[in-house]
């Protein structure tokens, strides 16, 4: 990390809204990466192995892989908006409150987003 | 990050956002309407468009993804200069076989 | 409100330790009023940084209750958490003892980010005329009150990850010249905020934005170094 070795002085600014915000973006981003390679292997394993439909259908009725799935289409939606937010900022002007409405709309739309998997699941 | 990296990393997260909506929405339509597998795979199947719409999102998703993943390890690990050109290049290509190999299974098979 | 304040100080160096301290509540008192009665009165070995005490020179940042702060313009009041404030050097930078920092890296960064003005004339030359209402100098405007105190650079999660970012106030001040028409060095300058460690580590935190006691908005400075190098290279001018 910083090499500086010295303690971190500073936290405050972690319990910022836009920190925070960053912060969802990147982790979203994390989980993003690591189960992409999954969602390809079971996309392309469970129609090779099984050959036939019904054994893909079974397994996709399989809680564990319904759960992982759903959190996967979360994911993506929580990345795309933070993403969005970023792509907003870097390139157009705003005006500081503006900013904070904006990101504050992005989390909502999150939440909403997590409810609506949720119910769907 | 480097201006080449973060202009094809602003370019391919641009370019996924319609895909993105699409293929959210292709959920959202398919769980809301009890759509079965085995009638989704129906539609893919032998679909020119679905394949080329899924090899687009794969390609862009595997250089998003790599750049992506390549920036946080530039920061959260001690992997520097060629170590991380490398995992950025693996991690890409991996995910473009897996990526590919998934979609000949849903379109081909 | 009791009278005393409970005062938590930093002494040492990168490995020290917080030291406890009573200090009598003044009205008006600010932070920087704080360590100077701590030095008067209690410890004289204490060490720390100051010069104009009204917001001027930027020598006085330090950490106050977590947060990056220019002290002399702090009020205790203002950050006082229930009774306590705890003081330390600004982040991301060495210690050199207690409360002051080594800041030659922030200021190094200045220059590798072609902080200084490059002349564009001579004194024989007549004076430019810059139009304050011109879209270029109205975006110099709002980011030329910087006074290099390091608080937004403390802040920075960029900084602290990536040690070879240039950070946010040497970006912001490339920013006002990359806008000052009587520059001639904008070629190099972008050639230099747009290599590694340059404008395009800055991961939009916000937090330099969030704390710079000028209220200065080095996000948006950045912002514009990452338009401004991608229009460099799509013409050919970066490489
Ligand atoms: S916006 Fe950029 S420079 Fe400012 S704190 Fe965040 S990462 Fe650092
Ligand atoms: S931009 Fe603001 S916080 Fe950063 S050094 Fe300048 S005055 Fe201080
Ligand atoms: S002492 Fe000069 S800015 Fe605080």
């Amino acid at each position: 990390m910083s090499g500086l070795n010295q303690r971190l002085h500073t936290a405050g600014h972690r319990r910022d809204l836009f920190w925070v915000a960053a912060i969802v973006h990147r982790v979203s981003g994390i989980l993003l990466a690591c189960f992409l390679p999954i969602h390809f292997l079971v996309l392309g394993l469970a129609i090779e192995r099984t050959a036939a439909l019904d054994g893909f259908l079974k397994w996709t009725e399989l809680p564990a892989v319904k759960i992982a799935e759903a959190g996967l289409v979360f994911l993506l939606a929580v990345h795309l908006l933070g993403g969005i937010r970023v792509l907003l900022i870097e390139n157009l002007t705003w005006r500081p409150s503006q900013k904070r409405l904006a990101t504050a709309a992005i989390g909502t739309a999150g939440v909403v987003a997590l409810l609506f998997f949720l119910r769907a699941l | 990050m480097t201006l080449r990296l973060y202009l094809l990393q602003r370019l391919t997260a641009a370019l996924m956002v319609p895909l993105i909506v699409g293929h959210l929405a292709t959920i959202i339509y398919a769980t809301h309407h009890g759509v079965s597998a085995a009638e989704i795979l129906g539609r893919t199947r032998g679909s020119l468009g679905w394949a080329l719409f899924y090899g687009l999102f794969v390609l862009l998703a595997a250089m998003h993804a790599s750049i992506g993943v390549r920036s946080v390890a530039a920061d959260w690990t001690s992997l520097r200069g060629r170590p991380l050109t490398i995992l950025m290049w693996g991690f890409g290509v991996l995910l473009l076989l897996l990526g590919a190999r998934a979609i000949y299974a849903v379109v081909a098979s | 409100m009791s009278d005393v304040i409970a005062v938590s100080i930093w002494r040492g160096r990168g490995e020290g330790r917080y030291v406890d301290y009573e200090v009598p509540r003044l009205d008006s008192q600010t932070v920087l009023d704080v360590v100077t009665y701590v030095q008067r009165h209690l410890d004289p070995t204490l060490s720390y940084r100051f010069a104009c005490r009204v917001g001027v020179c930027g020598s006085c940042a330090m950490t106050v209750n977590g947060r990056p702060r220019w002290t002399c313009r702090t009020h205790v009041e203002k950050v006082v958490a229930d009774g306590r404030v705890e003081i330390g050097p600004l982040a991301n930078l060495p210690v050199v003892k207690d409360l002051a920092t080594d800041m030659t890296r922030f200021f190094e960064k200045w220059q590798q980010a072609k902080g200084a003005f490059t002349p564009s004339k001579t004194r024989h030359d007549k004076v430019a005329h810059i139009m304050p209402a011109s879209p270029a100098r109205v975006e110099v405007d709002k980011a030329i009150e910087c006074i290099n105190c390091g608080v937004c650079y403390a802040a920075c999660d960029s900084v602290r990850w990536n040690p070879d970012y240039l950070g946010p106030a040497a970006l912001n001040r490339a920013w006002t010249l990359v806008n000052d028409e009587r520059d001639a060095g904008n070629k190099a300058r972008l050639a230099a905020v747009a290599a590694a460690g340059g404008c395009h580590s800055c991961h939009t935190h916000q937090s330099c934005e969030q704390h710079c006691p000028q209220a200065i908005n080095p996000t948006a400075s950045i912002a514009g170094l990452k338009q401004r190098t991608l229009g460099a290279y799509w013409s050919g001018a970066l490489t």
